[in-house]
């Protein structure tokens, strides 16, 4: 008897699924306008909405009688702009337009169109001071065989590179900087280790400086520290709270898709926690 | 108003005459802001001194606001964002509409388009309006002269090949009086000959 029962609820709850997947797809005929927007009874939809509503269980049948009550309410506003138009006094019905087209030769369309235009009028002229502004330009002009000359590049012998010239053109790493990363990591760990919990520590905890500009330094450091994988951020947006955590080996879990994530610092900001840091 | 006052508009009113008829842009007209920027805050009552002089010679000065609503009193805002051109006052006779380089077929091939996107409310596939002029004009030229309109800045079309009404629709056509002269005509005169279609053989000259 039960199982009876229950395989009847499967087939209702289908029955409405079925029902609303092709109402969903009617309203986005409509929306796409493909169909005339009162072809759709509204009463009955909501009615039908409202009948299979008590079975949904699953997020994804929610999602269905979520996305059929959004379709809904565009297409009651396709209505009501339907509405709006026929009242302007701009709205005449196509239909009876086109017949009135039809019936009118080019002549009779042209002189009651004529009757309508009021073309731009502009002129197109050249005056004695544009002309002499002209032929002054034209004699400040540099003639193209000097502008276009090619630039002469200076032969030089070949030679050895140095360090410092491969690293200016961003060949070489600066080993200065990734050894100021590895020192920055080290720290990061450290104080996470003191004073983190479940091996994080709070973003502005960890930048934070005694001054603003120690701060924003580090906060450039810290970029560094997460793109090359040294460390991770854990945003968690209801709070509006950012963590970072070291990672034990750098690029340990760098083939997860990498995002970008904007963090403002301003002044006031790092004011505010200031204060509330030594209050 | 003094003499001072008097030389001064006179000077504003010459230089809103420039502004107006030479084209400054790619599209012909000039911005309220540009006005206001060259004439001071008081451009719009230039521009009505301007609109009384051009009057006997049968031009004005028109207004287009951004917002398709024309507003009743319209602010300095508004006024600033909108684009004023100097268009005919009154309307053209046939023959002066061929003197400017209109074939007849090519006009009532836009009279029609217009009056058909306006009654769909301000879109129409171009396919439709296709067929429509197809009815009345060679297959060969039906797609042309949608696309010289569109070039001409009447219509826009998107990538979905909808046809939407233009800056130079806004600019020059009385939608509301040419829709009701449309529906107002009886269309008595079906039977009259296309005469005049081989009056104006030679293509217009383009617009930019």
């Amino acid at each position: 008897m039960q199982t009876q029962k229950n395989i009847n609820r499967k087939e209702h709850k289908k029955l409405g699924k079925d029902k609303l997947e092709r109402i969903i797809d009617m309203m986005k005929s409509i929306e796409a306008h493909t169909v005339d927007p009162f072809l759709l009874n509204v009463d009955e939809i909501i009615r039908i909405i409202q009948e299979y509503f008590p079975e949904w269980e699953q997020p994804e049948e929610l999602n269905l009688d979520a996305e059929a009550i959004h379709h809904l309410a565009s297409v009651i506003k396709l209505q009501s702009e339907w509405v709006k138009q026929r009242s302007t006094s701009l709205y005449t019905d196509p239909f009876l337009l086109e017949e009135k087209i039809t019936q009118k030769n080019k002549q009779e369309l042209t002189s009651i169109f004529l009757k309508a235009w009021h073309p731009v009028v502009e002129l197109e002229q050249v005056t004695l001071r544009s002309l002499a502004d002209a032929r002054r330009y034209w004699d400040a002009l540099v003639p193209l065989k000097e502008r276009w000359e090619q630039e002469t590049v200076a032969e030089v012998a070949m030679g050895i590179a140095t360090r410092e010239e491969l690293v200016e053109e961003s060949i070489l790493r600066d080993e200065a900087f990734s050894a100021e990363l590895e020192r920055f990591w080290q720290e990061l760990k450290d104080k996470v280790r003191e004073q983190g919990k479940e091996g994080k520590l709070a973003y502005m905890d960890w930048i934070s400086s005694d001054t603003y500009s120690k701060t924003v330094q580090r906060a450039y450091l810290t970029s560094f520290l997460v793109t090359y994988g040294y460390a991770t951020l854990e945003i968690i947006p209801l709070e509006e709270e950012i963590f970072i955590s070291p990672l034990d080996e750098p690029g340990s879990k760098l083939n997860k898709q990498a995002v970008s994530v904007p963090i403002m610092l301003s002044f006031e900001s790092w004011q505010k926690w200031n204060r509330g840091e030594r209050d | 108003m003094s003499t001072k006052r008097k030389a001064a508009y006179a000077a504003k009113v010459k230089r809103a005459t420039h502004m107006l008829f030479f084209r400054r842009h790619q599209k012909p007209g000039v911005r309220g802001w540009e006005l206001h920027k060259a004439l001071g805050s008081d451009y719009p009552k230039v521009l009505n001194v301007l609109d009384d002089f051009m009057k006997p010679l049968d031009l004005q000065v028109k207004t287009v606001f951004e917002e398709e609503k024309i507003p009743e009193k319209p602010t300095p805002d508004e006024l600033d964002k909108a684009r004023f051109y100097v268009t005919l006052r009154g309307d053209l006779q046939p023959k002066e509409a061929k003197m400017i380089g209109w074939r007849i077929d090519d006009l009532a091939g836009l009279a029609i388009t217009i009056s058909y996107i306006i009654s769909k409310k301000g879109q129409a596939a171009r396919r439709d309006v296709e067929e429509l002029l197809g009815e009345k004009l060679a297959g060969w030229k039906v797609g042309l002269n949608i696309d010289r309109y569109i070039r001409y800045g009447y219509l826009q079309q998107d990538d979905n090949e909808q046809l939407y009404l233009d800056w130079r629709t806004r600019a020059e056509v009385d939608q509301k009086a040419l829709i009701d002269l449309l529906l107002q005509s009886d269309g008595k005169n079906k039977e009259t000959a296309d005469s005049e279609e081989e009056d104006a053989e030679e293509e217009p000259e383009e617009k930019q």
